[in-house]
């Protein structure tokens, strides 16, 4: 078990230094293929308005003219130690962990990253909670009264909350809710938890919804599916046999087993949600990770949208990890060797 | 009054394609400490009257009519609730696949424990010494450490004795064993039957054995009940079914058991065809396409269905064929083949 954890550890760390190998070279060699120059990159640094004389210094200082794999190697030391970067105005710290530095806000990466993780963190975690437990609830109730008219109709819904995109549902239910009825918050705003709770899931209410409805429709689908192969198990027959009753024979020995894959992909999706909901973000203007990557991404701001990829491949890995843990848990047929 | 009493018992599957008539007028009758072996192919309706029995088809899609009565109790009439508080108590059931039939997430222990407290109000400590004394029982070594053991960690034949231990935690009177053997290694079979038939002595329970195999039934029971097309079409003691059989259906079961004594030149017999299907099942005799003695019938084969008729001393037969008849076919032409 110890060691199974310990090779699963490294593997997690290789994998978040291919993630990060690859990101770099999406970034600073296939542009330097496309003939980009060190010069390109480092104009993008220093404004337009730069002489020629000036880029180059940055590009030099910056070591932009060095073999990538040197510069690669530079940007994973800023990760463990940290690093400064002297863009031709003076030198600017960016301490450990150094994720990159924007040149455009002139701000290192990893303390926006952490400010704006609360907000994402605060909006997966309500809408993670909600969609699992109405996703799993019509999902049973659907299976047992199968072809019921609570089994079509809840599956129509499902079907359209797969299908619409949450910039949609969002801005539809921001439309009904907060100002036609005015009874949810308008969006935009955020108090952390540690505030206001009260406020805090006022302001997040609907973006929860939104994004909940987008997966509770999901895990509907898959716990239905679920439990309609588990309940044909023969397994159940020998439950009823028994003499159990039929609340137990669901719960007890249906739902226990139609819950294992439904685990899975809740860690995986959460892991994922944590590395930023961008739709639900950008619908609500929540200022979370999402919503920094869409505006780095729209500014081409290299170094954040690195920092950004990272993190979110982090929690990825992260989810996974406990995953694979979890699944020995519930399934004891799962061996840790 | 008989301890188990099935008349006329009909289970009817309403589908897209039609109506199946998996069970279609079946009656037979088992004392306590009896064995009763019911035999069939496929889809022959014997899985089908074991489930119904215990009331497994109740609330679901199956149209179930006639009457079961179990120990002063008609069944089908009763109450699901009344039936499941039945289940696992009064009768009890041993399924065919013992690795499939438990839970894989439970330990074989907590499997058992649960089974015992559902009808015993007891702490779990004690439901845990009940279970382990229940494993021993059925000849489980070590069965205070295997109590912990998960299903996938038993062999399978260990799996069966322990849903044997399952089944039998609340001494039930009715035990309905689906098919114990046929998962099983050759080699463990043998001890499966000898430890049934020892249970059944102990617990002096009523059971019924379901097979297709002719050799289990030979083994354990007292009575025979041969189903073809969701009716009996011969019910005997084991002696008449082995040794004066007179359904062609009997005689072609018998030609399709291999046996050690018979020269391994010899071919088995098997028989023509394949099972009818429930929806449209065949007019007149359900066996009479598969029968090769049908135009001995005079076409009533194929028209009439043919009534059980008693034979000899609580021998049933469902055959257009004479009594006279199918004695000289058996003595003249099956017997010879299946001995030579």
């Amino acid at each position: 078990m110890v060691t199974y954890i310990i090779r699963r550890l490294i593997g997690a760390l290789a994998m978040l230094f291919i993630v990060s190998a690859v990101t770099f070279s999406i970034f600073f060699v296939v542009p330097r293929l496309a003939g980009v120059t060190p010069d390109d990159i480092a104009n993008r640094y220093v404004g337009r308005a730069a002489t020629a004389e000036t880029v180059q210094a940055v590009a030099q200082k910056l070591g932009l003219h060095d073999p990538v794999v040197v510069q690669y190697g530079r940007w994973v030391k800023g990760v463990f130690v940290g690093s400064e970067y002297d863009y031709g105005t003076g030198v600017e710290q960016c301490p450990a962990p150094c994720l990159g530095y924007s040149f455009v806000t002139k701000q290192p990466v990893w303390p926006d990253l952490v400010d704006r993780l609360p907000v994402t963190l605060s909006l997966a975690a309500g809408a993670s909670v909600i969609w699992l437990v109405i996703g799993v609830s019509v999902g049973v109730l659907s299976a047992l009264k199968r072809r019921s008219v609570f089994d079509r109709g809840a599956m129509i819904i499902a079907l359209a909350g797969v299908s619409l995109p949450p910039f949609f549902t969002g801005l539809v239910a921001l439309s009904l809710l907060s100002y036609g009825l005015g009874i949810t918050a308008p969006g935009g705003a955020y108090t952390p938890l540690t505030e206001n709770p009260g406020m805090w899931a006022y302001n997040l209410i609907l973006p929860w919804l939104t994004l909940a409805f987008l997966n509770a429709a999901a895990y509907a689908r898959l716990t239905r599916a679920g439990m309609l192969d588990t309940m044909g198990e023969d397994y159940i027959r020998t439950a009823r046999a028994k003499g159990l009753k039929e609340s137990k024979v669901i719960g007890k020995h249906g739902l226990r087993a139609a819950l294992t894959p439904i685990v899975t992909i809740f860690g995986l999706d959460v892991g994922i949600l944590v590395g930023g909901a961008i739709l639900t973000e950008n619908a609500f203007s929540l200022q979370g990770l999402g919503k920094y990557a869409t505006t780095a991404i729209a500014a081409n701001d290299l170094p954040k949208i690195m920092g950004f990829t990272m993190l979110a491949a982090f929690f990825i890995v992260v989810a996974n990890l406990i995953v694979d843990l979890l699944y020995a848990v519930v399934d004891p047929r799962v061996r840790l060797s | 009054m008989t301890f188990l009493q099935l008349n006329d018992l009909k289970v009817h599957f309403p589908t897209d394609d039609g109506l199946v008539k998996s069970v279609d007028g079946l009656s037979f009758q088992l004392e306590r400490g009896k064995t009763l072996g019911i035999v069939g192919e496929s889809g022959s309706g014997k899985s089908v009257t074991s489930l119904s029995i215990l009331g497994l088809h109740k609330g679901g899609r199956a149209k179930i009519s006639g009457e079961i009565w179990l120990d002063g109790e008609e069944l089908v009439s009763a109450s699901q609730e009344h039936v499941r508080s039945l289940r696992g108590k009064k009768m009890a059931m041993i399924f065919q696949d013992p690795l499939s039939a438990m839970h894989p997430y439970y330990t074989v222990g907590d499997q058992i424990i649960e089974a015992y407290r559902i009808h015993n109000d007891v702490s779990k400590k004690v439901a845990k010494k009940h279970a382990i004394d229940m494993l021993g029982r059925v000849g489980i070594p070590q069965p205070d450490r295997r109590v912990d053991s998960y299903p996938h960690e038993f062999s399978g034949g260990m799996r069966q004795r322990a849903m044997i231990a399952m089944a039998l935690s609340c001494d039930p009177e009715l035990l309905i064993a689906d098919e114990p053997t046929t998962a099983l290694d050759v080699t463990v079979q043998a001890q499966i039957l000898d430890l049934m038939r020892d249970l059944q002595r102990d617990f002096n329970a009523a059971l019924i054995i379901i097979t297709h195999d002719l050799g289990v039934v030979a083994e354990l029971s007292d009575d025979i009940l041969v189903m073809y097309g969701g009716k009996c079409i011969e019910y005997g003691s084991a002696d008449d079914i082995f040794e004066r059989p007179e359904h062609p259906y009997t005689w072609g079961l018998l030609g399709s058991m291999p046996r050690l004594d018979r020269e391994v030149t010899e071919r088995l017999l098997p028989i023509k065809g394949s099972p009818p299907s429930l929806i449209n099942v065949p007019s007149g005799c359900a066996f009479h396409p598969r029968c090769a003695f049908e135009p001995r019938t005079g076409g009533k084969g194929s028209t009439v269905v043919p009534d059980l008729v008693e034979t000899e001393g609580g021998h049933l037969v469902r055959c257009h064929l004479s009594r006279e008849e199918r004695r000289d076919i058996w003595a003249t032409e099956i017997k010879p083949k299946l001995e030579s």
